[in-house]
């Protein structure tokens, strides 16, 4: 079945996957949105065990995508994984960081002796919300904007500055996109929130809390998007393979693939629907139409950077060096045989759907936190 | 490619890779074996429906969900390890070891992670057997992604299943049931998991002991050894067999790695085992390597070692000297020699890269020598060696000497091993003995013995560790790339901040896990149908 595609098309749909894990991840992480409102939504010491626990049971999933988003990208184009993770050394090391502490900390917070205190633990998801949203954001805004990295004829790559990512975050259009990803996160958090709680006083400060970030969300999205669409792209020769700097070469890619522009506007205005829905009406439907305008408009922001002859992980100090799916990617072979793995994705989102519906099947409210059940964090 | 490597930067990225590994492999074998003890104790509680078992169940659930918190905190820095600090090594061998990364993301921890949830959060919300099946799918997820990092990390030592393409300059997969089937990979897979099923049975015997010594939890304590010991004494026995069928492989496939084991320097037919070894100060050669260990105390068993290779009792086992000096006799190449070979062929790639770039005559001629299968065997097959070239005769042969991995490290993690190994068996069977016998209860010395053996399956597992990735230094895929040849291009200083940084935070969560889960056994299991 996948024996008969051509090296192109495998490349193509490998792409397609990452990005499809790529805007999962961000729309999961409306988990890393969620622990940096946990000071304002939650006041007392049970809304903020509530808080945590509708989160709790979550945090997984978003970790999980994070490392199988690391490992499928190794896997279909390992000269990403070796350019970026070696190169951008610091970034990575700080997102990794970030996640670390996050791990531990919903399991230990409110463990007895746990040496350090609730609160550190609690400002351990702080700092992971923050961290993690904004510089995985400022890390995916780099496949516009470019890095400064060079790859040699044996395909060793070198970064090009002694700050190893860091400079990449002073980048204006950059931390336009991480901060962008931070409020989405928090909205969206909101909405899963008001999806998930039955708790007055947490919904009500939930409720003003969307608007605010709401706001942020649309202005920093705008942003992004009107810089991109005006700005030059790196484009790739289908011929020669050369990398050259085509104007306006994103917004040429959204028109000269429909079904991406078409996808990308959908997404958007399910994202904006939710919000609004949400704030003017409060339900529990807004995370339905935004969560999955989420998946569909960063879906579509990545196939812009791959497809089309884009070069989706540019250089800006050695152009030539510039990753292409062409270039970066795994052997045919690899990419024939990892392609019937990725028949098990349905399979495993059937089952993640399955575990999901079956733990959030009632609210969590005050009862459930004083409940038996073996887990309370 | 072969440019001089920075030492200290390879030094302080294998000390960074060292501390997370190991970091990650505290907490690992308890989830591995601790995901089956639960779910026989849950299986017993849904077949015989008494809430004891229940009670049990949910206790070392408990701890189960502690340890498993920070093994995947540990683990997270792993996954990404590969490109950010090894990204030469990402790129050269990236084909084939990224796809069981993947998989195993894709097969297995979606799976642990989404059961888990149903574990944890579940027993009120679904049926008790759709709560069953939760609890075993936990197990089998942490098991399957054992599979697949285990199936990576067994290519590296005995690579096979790919091809080197000089055009990308990298291996690619030509055969993934060849890589996935290995034998190393299985035999790999099986003693690793196993390992970690005796080290759960030693923590839950030895935390169950010490509620019969505090005369609490009786009925829990007994029930708990039983389900332990009895799957301690079986994952010992397969233990025990694995491991025999993985020293023959590393016989075969990594002989060097099997010599510093024992410390043999010199080869022998009828090669006796150390069983029991100190090891005194080495005697230098005058050019520079270690030729001839002295054993303070040795007691050995003869004959055993050659059996143990390649179950022949008069088969010659060969030391490091003859693996570094060559041993015509026995038909042993040497390193010199494997050197040279390493050297034609890196030299044959920077010649082919040369005329690609030229478009020069003899292309076609270079690109044919990585087609040809005689070549590869001949040259390629030795191609990381070449990092060990000089044009100087006796600096070459001093080089040769590099290629051996620390001796004592690799000899005292290895004995340690095998000797906890069989204490630990000798303990689960006693355990299993006096339980029957209804003798338990009063013999504080088992009791004892069994608390103070749980710091000690650490001990075993971490010098497990040791054993696979230390003694097969400086490969880091054997004969074809070294670690230095390995490390990303960045500054040590980096590096060092990193591991600093890795170093006191895992440290500081470790003190918190420790203190949590002690607070956690001293309250012991909850009250019937009460609040935890």
């Amino acid at each position: 079945m996948f024996g008969d595609l051509s090296y192109l098309e495998l490349q193509q749909y490998w792409w397609f996957l990452i990005s499809l894990l790529g805007a999962l991840l961000v729309f999961l992480m409306f988990v890393q949105g969620g622990q940096t409102l946990l000071p304002v939504l939650g006041k007392t010491k049970d809304e903020k065990t509530i808080l945590v626990n509708a989160l709790g049971r979550k945090w997984e999933f978003t970790f999980t995508t994070l490392v199988t988003f690391g490992g499928a990208f190794f896997a279909s184009f390992p000269l990403f994984y070796s350019t970026s993770f070696g190169g951008a050394y610091w970034v990575w090391m700080i997102i990794l960081f970030a996640f670390i502490i996050q791990a531990i900390s919903y399991e230990f917070r409110s463990r007895p002796n746990n040496v350090y205190g609730p609160k550190t633990y609690e400002v351990f998801l702080f700092i992971n919300g923050l961290i993690g949203t904004i510089f995985i954001g400022t890390a995916v805004a780099t496949f516009f904007t470019g890095s400064n990295f060079s790859v040699n004829e044996y395909n060793q790559s070198k970064w090009d500055t002694v700050y190893h990512g860091l400079e990449l975050t002073l980048n204006p259009h950059n931390l336009v996109l991480g901060l962008t990803v931070f409020f989405l996160a928090r909205v969206l958090a909101i909405q899963y929130f008001m999806n998930a709680i039955d708790h007055d006083a947490i919904l009500k400060r939930a409720h003003k809390h969307l608007l605010i970030n709401g706001i942020l969300f649309v202005v920093l999205f705008l942003t992004f998007t009107i810089w991109l669409m005006l700005r030059d792209g790196f484009a790739v020769n289908p011929d020669t393979k050369e990398v050259f700097m085509e104007p306006y070469k994103y917004f040429n890619n959204l028109i000269e693939m429909p079904l991406v522009g078409v996808g990308f506007l959908l997404g958007v205005i399910l994202v904006l629907y939710g919000m609004v829905s949400s704030y003017i009406k409060p339900s529990t439907k807004g995370i339905w139409f935004s969560g999955p305008g989420t998946v569909l408009t960063v879906l579509m922001l990545f196939l812009l950077a791959g497809y089309n002859n884009t070069s989706f992980y540019p250089s800006v100090t050695s152009l030539q060096s510039s990753l292409t799916i062409e270039n970066a990617s795994s052997s045919h072979f690899t990419l024939t045989a990892m392609s019937y793995v990725s028949l098990m994705i349905p399979f495993v989102m059937a089952y993640i759907w399955y575990a999901w519906k079956a733990v959030n099947n009632r609210k969590i409210d005050q009862d459930e936190i004083e409940s038996d059940d073996l887990h309370v964090y | 490619m072969l440019e001089s490597f920075d030492l200290s930067l390879v030094n302080w990225s294998r000390a960074q890779f060292a501390l997370t590994a190991m970091y990650h492999w505290i907490f690992v074998p308890l989830t591995l074996g601790l995901s089956f003890i639960l779910a026989f104790m849950e299986t017993k509680y849904v077949k015989t429906g008494d809430p004891e078992w229940k009670r049990i169940t949910k206790f070392w659930m408990k701890l189960f969900g502690i340890n498993f918190a920070i093994g995947v905190a540990t683990g997270i820095i792993l996954e990404f390890e590969f490109g950010t600090n090894w990204s030469n090594y990402s790129w050269f061998v990236g084909d084939i070891f990224g796809a069981p990364l993947a998989i195993e993301g894709i097969m297995a921890f979606f799976l642990e992670s989404t059961f888990i949830a149903v574990m944890f959060f579940g027993w009120n919300k679904v049926s008790k057997k759709a709560h069953l099946i939760s609890t075993w799918l936990v197990a089998v997820g942490a098991n399957l992604s054992a599979v697949w990092i285990l199936v990576a990390n067994a290519w590296m030592q005995d690579p096979r299943g790919m091809k080197f393409n000089p055009d990308t300059a990298r291996n690619e997969m030509v055969n993934f049931w060849d890589v996935f089937l290995s034998p190393s990979a299985v035999t790999k897979f099986l003693h690793t998991t196993t390992s970690g099923f005796v080290l759960a049975s030693v923590f839950v015997v030895g935390v169950s002991a010490w509620f019969l010594i505090k005369r609490r939890e009786i009925l829990f304590a007994k029930r708990s050894m039983v389900v332990a010991s009895t799957f301690g004494i079986v994952s010992s026995v397969m233990l025990i067999v694995t491991g025999d069928s993985s020293a023959r492989e590393m016989a075969a496939i990594q002989p060097m790695k099997f010599a510093a084991m024992e410390a043999l320097y010199d080869g022998q037919t009828n090669a006796p085992l150390i069983a029991i070894g100190i090891l005194g100060y080495p005697e230098e050669n005058p050019s520079g390597g270690e030729t001839k260990e002295n054993f303070r105390i040795k007691i050995e068993i003869p004959n055993a070692l050659s059996y143990m290779a390649f179950l022949k009792a008069d088969a010659f086992v060969p030391g490091i000297k003859d693996l570094v000096l060559g041993n015509e006799k026995h038909g042993i190449m040497s390193y010199k020699e494997k050197i040279k070979r390493g050297y034609h062929a890196q030299q044959t790639l920077i010649q082919y890269k040369k005329a690609k770039k030229e478009n020069a005559d003899d292309l076609p001629m270079l690109r044919a020598k990585f087609e040809d299968q005689e070549w590869i065997d001949n040259y390629f097959n030795y191609f990381g060696y070449g990092s060990y070239y000089d044009p100087d005769p006796t600096i070459l042969e001093k080089n040769a000497f590099k290629i051996v991995p620390p001796i004592s490290l690799s000899f005292y993690s290895f004995h340690i091993m095998v000797i906890l190994g069989g204490h630990f068996l000798l303990l689960f069977m006693v355990v299993l003995w006096l339980l029957f016998k209804n003798k338990l209860a009063n013999n504080k010395i088992i009791l004892w013995t069994a608390v103070w053996t749980i710091p000690f399956a650490y001990i075993a597992s971490e010098a497990g560790w040791v054993v696979a990735e230390v003694g097969r230094q400086p490969w880091v895929v054997q004969d074809l790339m070294t670690t230095a040849m390995a490390v990303s291009q960045i500054d040590t200083m980096s590096v060092m901040i990193t591991f600093w940084l890795f170093a006191f935070t895992f440290t500081a969560l470790l003190v918190a896990e420790i203190k949590i889960m002690t607070k956690q056994i001293k309250t012991g299991p909850t009250k019937q149908g009460g609040k935890q």
